[in-house]
C-alpha cells in the first residue's frame, strides 16, 4: 500500500521527509560536517599550508613525523602534510566530479534501457558490451592526442569507465521495478513513460544506485593515480591522494608514513562518504519513512 | 525468456563482435608510437624490413581484410613482442592461470562479501553493520597495489608462513586469491548490505515479519532473492574483470597470467595482442552478461524477456 | 537455503586448505648446484639476430658462443669458438682459427661456414634485425641489408670447415669486443629451416654454449642445463640455472629475502640505502657502461641560444643528485663518456666548486634572461618511470633556485614519449644510453648529424669529421686524442646534458662464486659455482 501512497504524495515532500530524517541520523550529521571541514581547509590550503607542495630539502628526506614536518617528508625531503593537503584538493575534485558525471550518465542510461525494455533495451546493453571492451589505455591515449592534456579530459576518461556498471545496476534495477503494482497503478493513471521514470522508478533504484556511487568515488581516486602513468591527471610534483599512496607503498617498509597518512586521509574520507551514503539512502527510502 | 531469447542473444553476438573487431582494430592504429619503437630507435631501412616482415607496410584496410580473414579461422596472428610465440598460444598458456587465480578469488569474495553484508543488513546501525563495513570501506580504501604487498610483507617476510611470489604449490595460489578477492569482496559485501536494506522494507518482507518469522529466515527465504539484484549486476562486468583484469596482483605474484598482457601489450604496441586480448575481454563480458540477465530472470520472476 | 549451507561448506574446505598450507615450510629449499636468478622482463625470444634487450643477453650469452669471448675480470679478448686469430697489415683482415672440438648441442661441430650463415641472416632484409647494424663493420654488410644489394657479397669467407676471414669496411678497433655482441653469435642452420620462427623453442633449440635450454613457460621460467657436447663442459659446475621473469623489483627483492632467489636483476630504489647499510656483503654495485642525459632540443627557443644551455649545465649539483636522489652509488655526470671505456678518461671541464653558479647567472643574463626574468617556459619530458621523475623535480628545485628559472615536467606514456621526441616536441628530454660494445665510439656517435637517435638537432660537419677520423685511425692513443676532443666540442655545444653515469645495482648471495663484476655487467655461468657448505 505504501507505494500508492507515495504516488499520492507530492513531488517534493520526499525530499523534505528525506533531510527530516537525516537530520536525526547521527553518524550521518557528523559525518556530513567532517567532509564539510574537509572541504574548507582543502580550499584555504594555499594560504595554510605550512610549507610549499614542491619545495625540498635534499639534506632531510624520509624523516618520521616531528613537529616541524607533522605526516614527516618524503623521498625528496617534502613535507608530506602539506602535499596531503594540497592532494585532497585534486583528489576530492576527481571523485565527486568523476562520479558525477558516471552517475547523471549511467543513471540515465540505464534507466531508460530498463524502462523501455525489449529491442532498445537491448541495443543500449549491447553498446555497453561494446564499451567494455575497448582498450581503455588507447582510449586515453587517443583522446589525449586530439584533445591535449586538459583536465576536463581527465574526468571524462574516469566518468567513461565508470557509468558502464552503474548503467547496468540501475538497469537491472528498473526492471525488477518497473514490473511492480505501483508502477502499473501509475499507468494505468496515465501518468507519461517519462514521468514515471522521473518520479518512480529512478527514486526507488537510488538505494543501490548511492551505495555504488560511494563505491565509485575511491576507485576513480584510485585510477586517477592510474591516468597519470599514461601522463593525463596531476603532473609531477603536485600530487594527489592516488599517487601519493602509489609512492608509499614502495617505501613502506623504511617509511611506513608515507603510505599510512595518505591511505588514512582518504580512508577516513571514504568512511564520512559511506556514513553519509548510508544515510542518504535511508533518509531517500520511499518505504523507510512510514516504518 | 525461452530458448528464442537465447538465440536472438546469441545471434547478436556476431554483428556486435564485428563491430568490436573494426573498433579497436583501428583505435589502436591511431596512437601515436609502434610495436618497434624502443630506447634505441632503429634505422629507417632496419624499419622497413620489420614492417615489411610483419606485412605492417600494407594499406590499413589490407591488413584489416588480412586479420579478418585470420580471425575466421581463429588465429589471432603472432605477437609483435613475443617473437617467437602466437597471441594464440600466449592466451592458451595464461588464460588456466587467470581462470583459476579469478575464480578463487571470486569465492573468497563472495564468500567474504556475502556474509558481511548478510550480517550487516540484519542489524542495520549495530556494531554487526559498522565492524563489517569498515573492513570494506578499508578494503575498497587500500588498492589491490597496497593490500598485495602488505600481505606479502606480513604473511611472507614477517612471519614467514606463506611464499612471497610463485605459482607451482598450492600455497602459492593463498595470497594472491585473498589480495585479488579483497577489493572485490568489499564491493559486493556494500552491495549486499544496501540491497536487503532495500527489500527488508518491502511489503512483502513485512508480512513475513509479521507472521513472526525469524529475522534469519526472513533473510534466507525472502530477502536474498530479490536483495541481491545489484550484486549480481556488478558479478558480470566483475567476474570479466577478475579473470582479466589482475595485472597488479599478477606482476605483485610474479604469476604468468593474462592480466598482464592487457596493459603490456598498450605499453609495447603489440597490435595482434591487443586485438587478441580484447577480444577475449568482451567475449568474457557478453557472456557473463548474458548470464547475469538470466540470473535476474531467476531471482525476480517478475522479469521477464521478450 | 541452499546457497548458505553451500557456502558454509566452502569457506570450511578453503579454511582447511589454508590451514594445511600453513604447513608447508615456508624456505623453499632450492636444489643444491642450481642457480635461480630474476632476470627481469620475459625474453622477447632467444633468437639472437631478433633479440634488443638486456634480459635475452643474460640468458644467450651462455647459450651461444661467441668466435671471440671476453674474459671476465678484464673485459679482453679470449679464445671462444675461435682458438687463435690474425689481423693483416692492412687492419682491415682478421682471419680466425676454429677449434676443432667446438660442437653444437645437438653433436653436430661448430665450422666456419655456420658463421658465414649467421651473419648472412642477420644482415639478410627478411630476417628484420634490429642489431642488423653491426654487421655494418664488415664488407657489403650495409648493402645487402638496405637492399642495395639484393645478394650477399659479404666479406665473410669460409676458407675451410676450420678457416673463416673477415674483411671490414675500416680497420675497427673494437671489433674484437664485437664479436661477443649477441647479434654476431653463431645460430644452427638446419633448426632453423627445420623450424623457422619457432626453432627457439625448447624442444627444437640448438646452441653451441656451455649451457642449453630445457624448459621455457612464458612469464614463469626458463630453465638452462649444461650442453654435453660443449668442448669445455668438463669445466662447467653449475647443474642448471633458472631464469625467472620478474618484472616487479619489489617482488624480486622479497624473493632474494625469503631465500627464492640466488642473484635478482635489480635493486628498488627506495631498498638502496637500506641495502648499502647491510654488511652482509650480498649487495653489489658495479660501474655500468652507461650514461644517463638530458637532451636539449637546440631548435626550441630559449634552448637555441648556446649561453642558456650552458647556464642549465652549470646550475645544478650532480654530486646531489647521485646522493639524494638516485642513491645506487652512480658517479655524478661531468663527462658524456663512462670514464674507462675503451680506456678513455675524458678531463672534467666543469667547475667543481660554486663558482659554477655564478657563472650559470652570468651567462644567462648575457643571454637576456637575468634571474630567469623573461624566460620562456621550459618543460623536461620524461616516460613514466619513478626514478625519472625524481631526477626531474629535483632538478627543477634547482633551477628555479640556483637561476630562478621555472620548468614544469610533463611525463607521457613510453611509446607516446618515444614519439614525441622522435618529433622533437620537447624541450628537455630524457635518455639512458647503454653501450653496445667498450668503446667511446658507442656514445660518441650518437651524435652525429645523420645518427637516428640524434634528438638534439645539434648537426656539425667538424663533429662528423672527428668521429669519422677516429673509426679509421689505427693508433689507439691517437684515436682517445680525438675522442677527447669530441667531448670536448659537446661541452661547448651542449646539445646533451649528462647527470650521471651508470651503476648495475643488484643483490646476489655469498655462496655464489666465480662472478666478477666488471662493466658490460658479463657474467659467463661457464665460470659460475655455488659453494656448498657456506650455506646461511
Amino acid at each position: 500500500m505504501s507505494s500508492a501512497v507515495v504516488v499520492a504524495e507530492k513531488g517534493n515532500s520526499l525530499w523534505d521527509d528525506a533531510v527530516a530524517r537525516l537530520k536525526k541520523n547521527r553518524l550521518a550529521v557528523f559525518s556530513l560536517c567532517l567532509l564539510a571541514f574537509e572541504l574548507v581547509i582543502c580550499l584555504l590550503t594555499p594560504w595554510i599550508a605550512p610549507y610549499g607542495f614542491e619545495v625540498q630539502d635534499l639534506n632531510n628526506t624520509l624523516s618520521g613525523p616531528s613537529a616541524a614536518h607533522w605526516f614527516g617528508t618524503d623521498a625528496l625531503g617534502r613535507d608530506l602534510f602539506t602535499r596531503v593537503l594540497y592532494g585532497g584538493r585534486i583528489s576530492i575534485m576527481v571523485g565527486l566530479l568523476a562520479s558525477g558525471v558516471s552517475v547523471i550518465v549511467g543513471v540515465i542510461y540505464g534507466a531508460v534501457a530498463g524502462f523501455v525494455g525489449g529491442k532498445l533495451d537491448n541495443l543500449m546493453m549491447r553498446a555497453v558490451d561494446v564499451l567494455y571492451a575497448l582498450p581503455f589505455i588507447f582510449l586515453v591515449i587517443i583522446l589525449m592526442v586530439y584533445f591535449g592534456r586538459n583536465i576536463v579530459l581527465m574526468f571524462i576518461a574516469l566518468g567513461l569507465t565508470q557509468w558502464l556498471t552503474m548503467a547496468r545496476i540501475t538497469r537491472g534495477q528498473v526492471i525488477s521495478l518497473r514490473q511492480k503494482e505501483f508502477v502499473d497503478a501509475a499507468h494505468t493513471m496515465g501518468v507519461t513513460g517519462g514521468t514515471i521514470v522521473r518520479r518512480h522508478l529512478i527514486p526507488n533504484a537510488l538505494g543501490p544506485v548511492i551505495v555504488y556511487l560511494t563505491l565509485t568515488i575511491p576507485t576513480v581516486v584510485l585510477e586517477e593515480a592510474f591516468l597519470s602513468f599514461l601522463g593525463l591527471g596531476v603532473q609531477a610534483p603536485m600530487a594527489s591522494w592516488g599517487t601519493l599512496i602509489k609512492d608509499g607503498v614502495d617505501v613502506m617498509e623504511i617509511a611506513p608514513w608515507l603510505l599510512l597518512f595518505p591511505a588514512a586521509t582518504l580512508s577516513l574520507t571514504l568512511f564520512c562518504l559511506n556514513f553519509l551514503g548510508d544515510g542518504l539512502r535511508d533518509a531517500l527510502d520511499p518505504k523507510g519513512a512510514k516504518d | 525468456m525461452g530458448l528464442g531469447y537465447l538465440l536472438k542473444r546469441l545471434a547478436i553476438m556476431v554483428p556486435v563482435f564485428f563491430l568490436v573487431v573494426t573498433m579497436v582494430f583501428f583505435m589502436i592504429r591511431f596512437a601515436p608510437g609502434g610495436p618497434f619503437d624502443g630506447e634505441k630507435a632503429v634505422s629507417p631501412e632496419i624499419l622497413r624490413n620489420l614492417n615489411e616482415k610483419y606485412h605492417l607496410n600494407d594499406p590499413l584496410l589490407v591488413q584489416f581484410g588480412n586479420y579478418l580473414k585470420d580471425l575466421v579461422r581463429g588465429d589471432l596472428g603472432p605477437s609483435f613482442k613475443y617473437a617467437n610465440r602466437t597471441v594464440n598460444e600466449l592466451i592458451a598458456d595464461s588464460l588456466p592461470v587467470s581462470l583459476e587465480l579469478g575464480v578463487t578469488a571470486l569465492i573468497w569474495a563472495l564468500l567474504i562479501g556475502l556474509v558481511a553484508g548478510g550480517l550487516a543488513s540484519m542489524k542495520p546501525n549495530t556494531v554487526w553493520d559498522y565492524v563489517p563495513m569498515s573492513f570494506s570501506i578499508l578494503g575498497i580504501c587500500l588498492p589491490t597495489f597496497v593490500i598485495g604487498p602488505l600481505l606479502v610483507l606480513v604473511f611472507g617476510i614477517w612471519l614467514e608462513w606463506l611464499p612471497v611470489a610463485g605459482w607451482d604449490a598450492p600455497e602459492d595460489r593463498i595470497l594472491p586469491s585473498l589480495t585479488l578477492g579483497f577489493a572485490y569482496a568489499a564491493f559486493i559485501s556494500r552491495l549486499t548490505r544496501g540491497g536487503l536494506m532495500e527489500i527488508r522494507s518491502q511489503d512483502f518482507i513485512r508480512t513475513a515479519r509479521a507472521k513472526g518469522l525469524s529475522e534469519a529466515r526472513i533473510l534466507i527465504v525472502h530477502s536474498l532473492r530479490g536483495g541481491l539484484l545489484p550484486v549480481v549486476s556488478y558479478l558480470g562486468p566483475a567476474l570479466a574483470g577478475i579473470i582479466s583484469g589482475a595485472l597488479v596482483t599478477e606482476t605483485i605474484f610474479n604469476i604468468p597470467g593474462l592480466g598482464r598482457f592487457f596493459i603490456q601489450s598498450a605499453v609495447n604496441r603489440d597490435y595482434t595482442v591487443v586485438m587478441g586480448t580484447a577480444l577475449l575481454y568482451f567475449t568474457l563480458i557478453f557472456v557473463c552478461n548474458f548470464f547475469v540477465d538470466i540470473m535476474y530472470a531467476l531471482l525476480d520472476p517478475r522479469v521477464k524477456y521478450e | 537455503m541452499k546457497l548458505l549451507s553451500r557456502s558454509v561448506f566452502f569457506a570450511a574446505a578453503l579454511s582447511l586448505s589454508l590451514l594445511s598450507g600453513c604447513t608447508c615450510s615456508r624456505d623453499a629449499e632450492l636444489a643444491p648446484g642450481e642457480l635461480y636468478m630474476g632476470n627481469g622482463a620475459e625474453p622477447k625470444d632467444l633468437d639472437p639476430h631478433i633479440t634488443t634487450g638486456i634480459p635475452e643477453h643474460h640468458i644467450q650469452q651462455n647459450i651461444f658462443e661467441a668466435l671471440v669471448s671476453v674474459d671476465p675480470k678484464t673485459l679482453a679478448p679470449v679464445p671462444g669458438v675461435a682458438e687463435s686469430w690474425t689481423l693483416a697489415k692492412d687492419g682491415r683482415t682478421y682471419t680466425f682459427k676454429l677449434r676443432a672440438d667446438a660442437k653444437w648441442s645437438n653433436g653436430d661441430p661448430v665450422v666456419a661456414q655456420d658463421f658465414v650463415y649467421a651473419w648472412t641472416r642477420l644482415l639478410k632484409p627478411e630476417t628484420a634485425s634490429e642489431y642488423a647494424y653491426q654487421g655494418y663493420y664488415i664488407v657489403g654488410g650495409k648493402d645487402y641489408n638496405t637492399g642495395k644489394s639484393k645478394e650477399p657479397k659479404l666479406g665473410v669467407e669460409a676458407v675451410d670447415d676450420r678457416t673463416l676471414k673477415v674483411t671490414l669496411v675500416n680497420p675497427t678497433p673494437f671489433f674484437l669486443g664485437l664479436l661477443y655482441h649477441h647479434s654476431l653469435y653463431p645460430v644452427h642452420r638446419k633448426t632453423i629451416e627445420a623450424h623457422g620462427a619457432k626453432w627457439t623453442r625448447p624442444e627444437n633449440i640448438v646452441t653451441n654454449g656451455a649451457f642449453r635450454v630445457s624448459r621455457w613457460e612464458t612469464n614463469k621460467i626458463i630453465t638452462l642445463v649444461p650442453n654435453e657436447h660443449y668442448w669445455d663442459r668438463a669445466n662447467v659446475k653449475l647443474k642448471a640455472v633458472h631464469f625467472l621473469p620478474i618484472e616487479n623489483l619489489d617482488t624480486e627483492e622479497k624473493m632474494f629475502r625469503s631465500g627464492k632467489l640466488h642473484v635478482t636483476n635489480e635493486v628498488p630504489l627506495e631498498k638502496l640505502p637500506s641495502w648499502q647499510k647491510d654488511t652482509t656483503g650480498v649487495y653489489q654495485s658495479a660501474p655500468y657502461l652507461g650514461t644517463y642525459f638530458y637532451w636539449i632540443n637546440t631548435k626550441k627557443k630559449p634552448l637555441d641560444d648556446k649561453r642558456v644551455r650552458k647556464a642549465l649545465n652549470l646550475a645544478f649539483d650532480r654530486e646531489q643528485l647521485v646522493k639524494h636522489v638516485t642513491k645506487g652509488g652512480q658517479l655524478p655526470g661531468n663527462v658524456f663518456v663512462p670514464p674507462g671505456t675503451g680506456g678513455l678518461q675524458v678531463k672534467p671541464m666543469l667547475p667543481t666548486d660554486l663558482s659554477r653558479v655564478a657563472e650559470a647567472k652570468k651567462l644567462l643574463a648575457e643571454a637576456g634572461y637575468p634571474d630567469g626574468k623573461g624566460m620562456p617556459p621550459l618543460e623536461i619530458l620524461y616516460n613514466t618511470h619513478e626514478g625519472h621523475k625524481k631526477i626531474a623535480e629535483a632538478l627543477q628545485q634547482m633551477w628555479k633556485t640556483n637561476l630562478g628559472v621555472n620548468v614544469t615536467l610533463f611525463n607521457q606514456e613510453w611509446k607516446v614519449y618515444l614519439d614525441s621526441m622522435r618529433q622533437m616536441q620537447f624541450h628537455l628530454g630524457r635518455q639512458g644510453w647503454i653501450g653496445d660494445y667498450n668503446d667511446p665510439n658507442t656514445f660518441l656517435d650518437l651524435l652525429v648529424s645523420d645518427n637516428g637517435n640524434n634528438r638534439s638537432g645539434f648537426k656539425s660537419a667538424k663533429y662528423d669529421a672527428l668521429i669519422e677520423q677516429a673509426g679509421k685511425e689505427h693508433n689507439a692513443a691517437k684515436r682517445l686524442a680525438i675522442f677527447q676532443q669530441a667531448e670536448e666540442m659537446l661541452a661547448d655545444e651542449l646539445p646533451v646534458i649528462p647527470m650521471y653515469i651508470y651503476t648495475r645495482n643488484y643483490l646476489k648471495r655469498n655462496d655464489v662464486k666465480g662472478w666478477y663484476p666488471n662493466v658490460q655487467d658479463f657474467h659467463p655461468l661457464k665460470y659460475v659455482y655455488i659453494e656448498e657448505e657456506v650455506k646461511k
